[in-house]
């Protein structure tokens, strides 16, 4: 077990008794500033890890909310070194911090160059939707080398021997995935989800996260019965879309947070 | 990075994928490598070949054409000949029987050109299967034609409007659906990328060019070519007609990429010639077109099919060992292969094999009158007219405003 900020984070909620929130958002939209103060505000109203999202041009797990963000963050010149920026500020703020990224963009920056940047931000670690521990390594040798969290995602469809080789490669939480399927809002989370925490469980002590498909505290309170962390990405990302201005989607944004947050509080 | 990890050419290829779907990957893998040893199957596969395809599709040697050529001999594989016109239909009816072989109900696939999707349109309807073709907004615009064939065929045709809205993202929704539908969807991925097993399985059911034509190279013209010249894409035809000359050490393998309106000005599909760089896409480690960030740069070409800023991972690593040689193909000078080669030899070849005809016109005028090239003709021209018509202002507005 590493001595992440994320790590103790999710010890700190098991000790009060609840979930801890996850809470996604790409860097650069609407802005690389505004993003930032949008992590911000999420960490003023209740998240405990903020999932600092690396925008990138072919986003083949996630949904049209997302994605239409990332695009845009990318039309407006987003760079691969905003995110240790964010991941700077999320940590002045007083939240642990991961990013998530596709594959290419730490690999065209370097994988080790990546963990120092990130390490030097104050950012535990990374979840990596399209990489699997197998072709890790070169991952696994960063993140030891810098002392990162490596979160690999599980999936219902993961046999058993897969369960306990992706979690044993993982570091901080596993990230299981609630459905099959890409990352947006959904009516309901669904029986796999737990069904999936208890299949991991079985095989590891690393924490359990859930994500894909919550978007409502009521949603929230439901998935942390069972899962030490809910991870929030389309529903946040979704307020700052919406809205006219970023003034209101910062105050959409606070007022959904405290919704997710009151429902890990439950 | 030389290891034992599955799936590899070199250090190219892998399997670089959302965990849900690498249970699918390895059902995929175990039924293909049991299938590909199963006289059943094979027999079935070639059953299909023989009597739906039209294998083994001819040769033809193009003498008028080849005046143009440094008086080279240049030989035609007629893959332009297959059912549904193009090579597609060889590596569609292998995966569409495999799907039956594991239980799936329903198929997916990306398209370009359209002619992969109007392929696997065909062999879904053969073998009642349900289908959904994605393809960019784009290209369903300068490839109608095909929309229709799919639609006719009983498809799904699915615009895609977001990024390039070319094949690159038509690819990445396919693969969206896939981790949605896995249960009971098979991706008929179209060429020889995307993760382990689809660039090894896919140029094994294409492999039967390559198997065909050497044999008729030495049957007919009695002798193995000095180069063999194939359009690259994603590489699914290339793949096919090289492989079986890899062990021919004087036979020059030779991959046309689409050079648009020429590498130097930023805007063409040249993995090789390019600024392309290894990096990942689409699920396999291999030369990719991207900028310092890692994102991926949007591609060019005339020919939908070829407008793609990835490679299948075992070309980029023939292209480091040095066992093929890559080159651009301006959309000029493919359009010119393509006027050539209908008016001296009455065949309308596809945009995407006007490359290919444009690369032996090079190699040609190198060898000399005593060369030989063998040209694979991925396919016919037909769903290009439209687009050739308007290179050449040949539809009758045009003439009129000329």
């Amino acid at each position: 077990m590493s001595g992440s900020r994320v790590s103790a984070v999710l010890a700190d909620t098991k000790a009060q008794g609840r979930s801890a929130l996850v809470g996604y958002l790409p860097v650069g939209f609407p802005t690389v500033e505004g993003s930032i103060r949008a992590m911000e505000v999420m960490v003023e109203n209740g998240v405990d890890i903020v999932e600092i999202g690396l925008p990138y041009t072919d986003p083949l797990m996630d949904g049209p909310v997302i994605q239409t963000a990332a695009t845009r963050a990318l039309e407006n010149g987003v760079r691969v070194a905003d995110v240790f920026k964010a991941g700077e500020a999320v940590s002045a703020a007083g939240a642990a911090a991961l990013v998530m990224t596709y594959w290419n963009p730490v690999l065209r920056y370097g994988a080790d160059a990546f963990a120092r940047q990130l390490s030097a931000s104050g950012v535990s670690g990374l979840i990596t939707p399209d990489l699997v521990p197998d072709e890790a390594q070169d991952w696994i040798t960063a993140s030891d080398a810098h002392d990162l969290d490596r979160v690999f995602l599980v999936a219902p469809s993961s046999t058993d021997e897969r369960l306990v080789s992706t979690t044993a490669a993982s570091r901080g939480f596993v990230y299981a995935t609630s459905l099959m399927g890409v990352t947006g809002a959904r009516a309901s989370v669904g029986e796999a989800a737990s069904v999936l925490v208890e299949r991991v469980r079985r095989v590891t002590d690393v924490p359990v996260c859930v994500g894909l498909g919550v978007s409502t505290g009521e949603q929230v309170h439901e998935v942390g019965q069972f899962a030490d962390g809910v991870i929030v990405g389309s529903a946040l990302v979704r307020c700052l879309l919406d809205a006219p201005d970023l003034d209101s989607g910062l105050q959409a944004l606070g007022a959904l947070t405290r919704e997710l947050a009151a429902g890990c509080r439950r | 990075m030389s290891d034992n990890r599955i799936g590899r050419f070199g250090d190219y290829g892998g399997r670089y994928v959302p965990e849900a779907l690498v249970a699918a990957l390895e059902e995929l893998d175990e039924q293909r490598s049991k299938a590909m040893h199963d006289p059943g199957f094979l027999g079935e596969l070639a059953q299909l070949h023989r009597s739906y395809t039209g294998r083994p599709s001819i040769i033809t040697e193009v003498p008028r054409f080849a005046e143009h050529c440094g008086g080279a001999r240049v030989v035609l594989k007629r893959e332009d000949l297959n059912h549904t016109g193009s090579h597609k239909i060889n590596n569609v009816l292998g995966q569409a029987l495999l799907t039956k072989r594991m239980g799936k109900r329903r198929v997916i696939a990306e398209t370009g050109a359209g002619q992969h999707g109007v392929a696997t349109a065909t062999a879904a309807a053969l073998l009642g299967l349900e289908c959904v073709v994605y393809m960019g907004r784009v290209d369903t615009e300068r490839q109608a034609l095909n929309v229709a064939r799919m639609r006719l065929l009983g498809a799904e045709v699915v615009p895609v409007d977001h990024g390039s809205r070319t094949l690159k993202d038509a690819v990445n929704e396919a693969f969206r659906d896939w981790v949605t539908h896995v249960d009971h969807t098979h991706y008929v991925l179209g060429t020889v990328t995307g993760p382990y097993p689809f660039p090894e399985m896919v140029r094994d059911f294409h492999r039967i060019i390559g198997v065909e034509a050497r044999q008729q190279m030495l049957d007919e013209i009695g002798r193995l070519p000095d180069a063999v010249c194939a359009c690259v894409g994603g590489g699914s035809n290339a793949m096919g007609i090289f492989h079986r000359f890899i062990d021919d050490p004087d036979v020059r393998l030779i991959g046309l990429e689409g050079g648009g309106e020429g590498v130097d000005s930023g805007r063409h599909a040249s993995r090789f010639s390019g600024q392309a760089t290894p990096g990942v896409l689409h699920g396999a480690f291999t030369y990719v077109l991207q900028d310092d960030d890692g994102q991926t740069i949007e591609s060019h070409s005339v020919s939908a099919g070829l407008d793609y800023p990835s490679v299948g991972p075992e070309h980029a690593y023939l292209k480091d060992i040095g066992r093929a040689e890559y080159h651009p193909v301006t959309d000029d000078e493919a359009m010119e292969a393509f006027r050539l080669l209908a008016q001296t030899e009455g065949i309308l070849p596809a945009i995407e094999s006007s490359h290919a005809l444009a690369g032996a016109m090079k190699v040609g005028r190198e060898l000399g009158p005593d060369g030989l090239v063998l040209v694979n003709l991925s396919g016919r021209g037909d769903k290009d007219v439209d687009s050739a018509a308007r290179w050449f202002g040949l539809l009758p507005d045009e003439e009129e405003q000329s």
